[in-house]
Formats: structure tokens, sequence, C-alpha cells
């Protein structure tokens, strides 16, 4: 278990790298100017140097550029997908444990049944249904990854309308609605903020493993499973950079999200707070 | 009249933690009742407060049978029974100040507008100051909260008002506080009380009668 200096150093080393990430994507594409789509195949496959810090990929394009807009993609599509998946999830597992009786079983057998198949598999079946682009990718992370919050939020507010402040509600002649929204939504909603945090990384993953696979966004446009996609080619004949550089950016911000996620729930948690003296 | 007659109730209905429990209390009278801790008064009392559905027997609220419990029970039915419970930490929503909880009653009802005038008068009824109304439950003491807890019950006025073990927490200086506020609101309007509890000394002096869990039972149960 983690001391709070090593807290320390694990919350400043995420928070800056996150930072940096943002400003990176926020800043570079509106400062530069430049089409990180511009072929130049007198430079193609060149290594990292001063003028191209990451090198060029195969058809000579720079790939420092490519990887800040292709960040900029994943980073999008992690959260817009991680926001709208924690919205879903929480409306339905609020909606399951407040309610309970037949409206509980309806909705955590539909959250089974999603659950049942490979959530990829589904994943695939949602974007095959739209022409390649970033919001059939938003959408279809966003309509397998709801599950775990929905069961999270449902198992929390379960735990809390049972409690004595929830009887004095009633009591006091709130309705089931405003129970729920005054009173047990506000109680879940840090847990339901942490698995959105934590969904992020795991949402860019998911953009990356489509787009790796073809059926992401089309394969022109710079996203990180894009540029791990087109590498694997260059690798095999022994260039490295076109694959080390964006793999590293996918890995680097996932942890660090991660690492920021991981002490948001230190925080949620008093006895951790105890611990390291929050 | 608040009439419980023959509730059986629990959490598992093969084995109910009250078995055919009577008890009545009449308008304006306080009655406490009086049994070990376990023996099930607080879910009779729950019962009473419409809080929870009994597996037989009728519950009478001034001359209506109770038919529905928590939310599906009339709102102007559960609103006419007041409960304050035993453990103030649990009874008050943490993320609410002092204030908000007191008036969180008439908000609910859609009674907006009354809350700064109805907090104005119970606030200094229960012993609570300006400097407490602001804070949240994690910055007051458990007497503190339960003075709260005490206005709130109070917040809509209801006919009859269950004190469930209501100062088992608490010194003997807040039991008293309390207990005047609750006899001063009961002078005022002429509600009911029923005060459960194990402390024979504090019943005896409070109620106007004390039944003993046992006689509430059934013969030979």
């Amino acid at each position: 278990m983690a001391d709070p200096r090593t807290h320390r150093i694990r919350f400043w080393t995420s928070a800056v790298t996150v930072a940096a990430v943002l400003l990176a994507v926020l800043l570079v594409p509106p400062l530069v100017q430049l089409d990180e789509q511009a072929v130049d195949l007198s430079r193609k496959l060149l290594p990292p140097s001063w003028d191209h810090p990451f090198g060029t990929d195969d058809l000579g394009r720079d790939l420092l550029l490519r990887c800040v807009y292709g960040l900029r993609v994943s980073l999008l599509v992690g959260l817009v997908a991680a926001l709208v998946a924690t919205v879903i999830g929480t409306a339905v597992g609020a909606a399951a444990g407040a309610l309970g009786g037949w409206a509980d079983r309806t909705l955590m057998r539909l959250v089974d049944a999603f659950s049942s198949v490979p959530h990829l598999l589904l994943g695939i079946f949602v974007v095959a249904l739209f022409r390649p682009g970033v919001w059939p990718v938003i959408v279809s992370v966003a309509v397998t990854h709801w599950l775990s919050t929905a069961r999270i939020v449902r198992s929390e507010v379960l735990s809390l309308r049972t409690r004595p402040f929830v009887d004095a509600a009633v009591s006091g002649g709130s309705g089931r609605w405003r129970v729920a929204v005054r009173h047990l939504l506000p109680a879940v909603l840090p847990q339901a903020g942490l698995a959105a945090v934590l969904m992020v990384p795991h949402a860019m993953w998911h953009e990356s493993a489509l787009s790796f696979l073809g059926l992401g966004l089309p394969s022109h446009q710079a996203s990180l499973g894009n540029l791990v996609q087109n590498a694997r080619s260059s690798l095999l004949a022994g260039y490295w950079w076109p694959t080390l550089f964006p793999g590293l950016l996918l890995i680097v911000p996932t942890l660090a999200i991660a690492g920021l996620a991981g002490v948001w729930r230190d925080r949620l948690n008093p006895r951790r707070r105890s611990e390291l003296m929050l | 009249m608040l009439e419980l007659d023959a509730v059986t109730a629990g959490y598992d209905r093969r084995a109910p933690v009250v078995r055919g429990a009577s008890l009545t209390v009449a308008p304006g009278e306080s009655v406490g009742l009086l049994g070990p801790s376990g023996c099930g008064k607080s879910t009779l009392a729950r019962v009473a407060a419409l809080l929870h559905r009994p597996d037989a027997g009728r519950l009478v609220l001034d001359g209506t049978e109770v038919r529905a419990w928590r939310h599906r029970a009339p709102r102007e039915l559960r609103t006419a029974v007041g409960v304050v419970f035993q453990q103030p930490r649990t009874a008050a929503d943490p993320r609410l100040t002092l204030a908000d909880l007191v008036v969180e009653p008439l908000r609910a009802t859609g009674r907006r507008a009354e809350a700064d005038a109805r907090l104005a008068e119970l606030a200094p009824a229960v012993g609570l100051t300006p400097d407490l109304l602001v804070r949240r439950p994690h910055e007051v003491s458990d007497g503190q909260l339960q003075r709260a807890c005490l206005a709130r019950a109070l917040t809509l006025r209801p006919r009859w008002l269950i004190c469930d073990e209501m100062t088992a927490m608490l010194d003997a200086s807040t039991t008293a506080a309390l207990v005047a506020a609750v006899e001063a609101y009961r002078a005022e309007t002429g509600a009911g009380l029923l005060a459960v509890g194990h402390d024979r000394v504090l019943l005896n002096r409070w109620c106007d009668r004390t039944v003993e869990w046992k006689d509430c039972l059934p013969a030979g149960k």
C-alpha cells in the first residue's frame, strides 16, 4: 500500500503528464498551423532527428504532428464516450436501485444481456451500422461501457436507500423522484465520477483497437490506433519509430489518467484519507 | 387515534420480529413503549410511521385504515406522523446543512415559501443557534444533530410524533432539552406521542402512560 510520499509523487507525476498532454493537444494544432496529412515521399521513414523528433512515416508525414492529432482524437473519443457511458450507467443503476422490484429485475437483466456479449464484438457491430467516423466510435464505446457503472451505482443506491436519512425523507413527504435526485444521486456521484475517469483510458484503448482493426476512424485520419496500424509493415522492415511513439502516447497518458483516478479513489475512502493524512 | 392492531412484521416472512403486537395512542396522549433491545419495538414504530409494511395486522390513523406504506402511502398520511430516529448520524443526509435538513420536508412538499419563517420558529425551540444552522452534520455533535432531527420531524406540524429511542445516545441535559421541546410542541398542537425506549425512569416521567412490550403481545407470546 502506498505511503503518503509515494501518493504525492503519483499525484504530481500523473497531473503533470495529463496537463502536458492536454496542453499539447489543445495548443499545438492551432499554433503550428501545419497539415498533419501533408505527404512528402522524399522524406519517408526518416529516423528521429531535430527536424522530426518522432521521425516520419512511410508517406513522409511528420510523426510528432500526427501523434498530437491522433492523441487529440483519441482523447476526444475517450472523454465523450466515458461521459456518455457514465450518464447512461448512472441513470440505469440509480433507476434500478431506487425503484427496486420488477424495474430493478428488468434493468439488471438488460445489463446481463449486454454483458453476455463480448463488448468488442458488440462495439464492432455498432460501428458497422454507420459510416466510419469519430461519432460512430464514440457511440460504439459508450453503449458497450455503461454496464459496470450501472452495477456500481445500483449497489450504492441499494445500500443507501435503507438508511434512516432516506426513511426521514420519505416520512417528510418526499416522493421517489425527490429521494433519488436530492438524496441518493448526490451520494453516488463521486463513485460515478471515479468510474468515468477510470473509463477514459479504457475508452481510448477501445478506440485504438477498433481503428487498429480497420473499423474505427478512416485510415487517413490520425488516431493512435490508425498510427499503430499503419506502422505495422514498417516495423517488420526494421523501422521502429512509427510504432514506438504512437504506442508510448497511448500508454503514458492512459497510465497518467488512471493514476489521477487512483488518487481520487483514495480521497473518497475515509480510511485511506486518514492513512495518507489528506 | 393511532391504532396498531395485531401487527406482525419483520424482515423475513418466515421469522417475523413482531408477532401480533397491538397498541393504541389517543389524540394528545403520550405513550411510552418500554422493552429490551432487539424485542421489535423499533420495527413496530416503523410500521406506525408508515415506513415498514407489516406482514399482517392493521394500522388505523385518525380513523383511516392504512393500506399502503412508504412512497405508496398518500403524502398527507405520511406527513401526519413525524419520526425521530435513534442515531442522528445515520438519520441526517451528510450533504445538507442543519438549516436545509430542518426545512427539507417543506421543500419536499412544495411549501418552500414557508421555509424561512418555520426555521425561525423551530431553531430556538430546539436550541439550535444560527452558527449551528450553517454547519453540516459532521461539524456538529450528536446532541446538536439530534436537535436538528427533532426540528425536522416537527417542521410539517404532524398530528403524531414517534420518538424511537431519541435520547439513547445523549447526555442528561440534552435529553431534558429535547423532551422539553417535544412537550412544548405537544402542548401547542395537541399531538399524540409514541416514545419508544428502554429507560423506564425517563418514560415514566415523560409519558402519560408506559406500556411494557410484553403487554403489547397476545397472551402467551
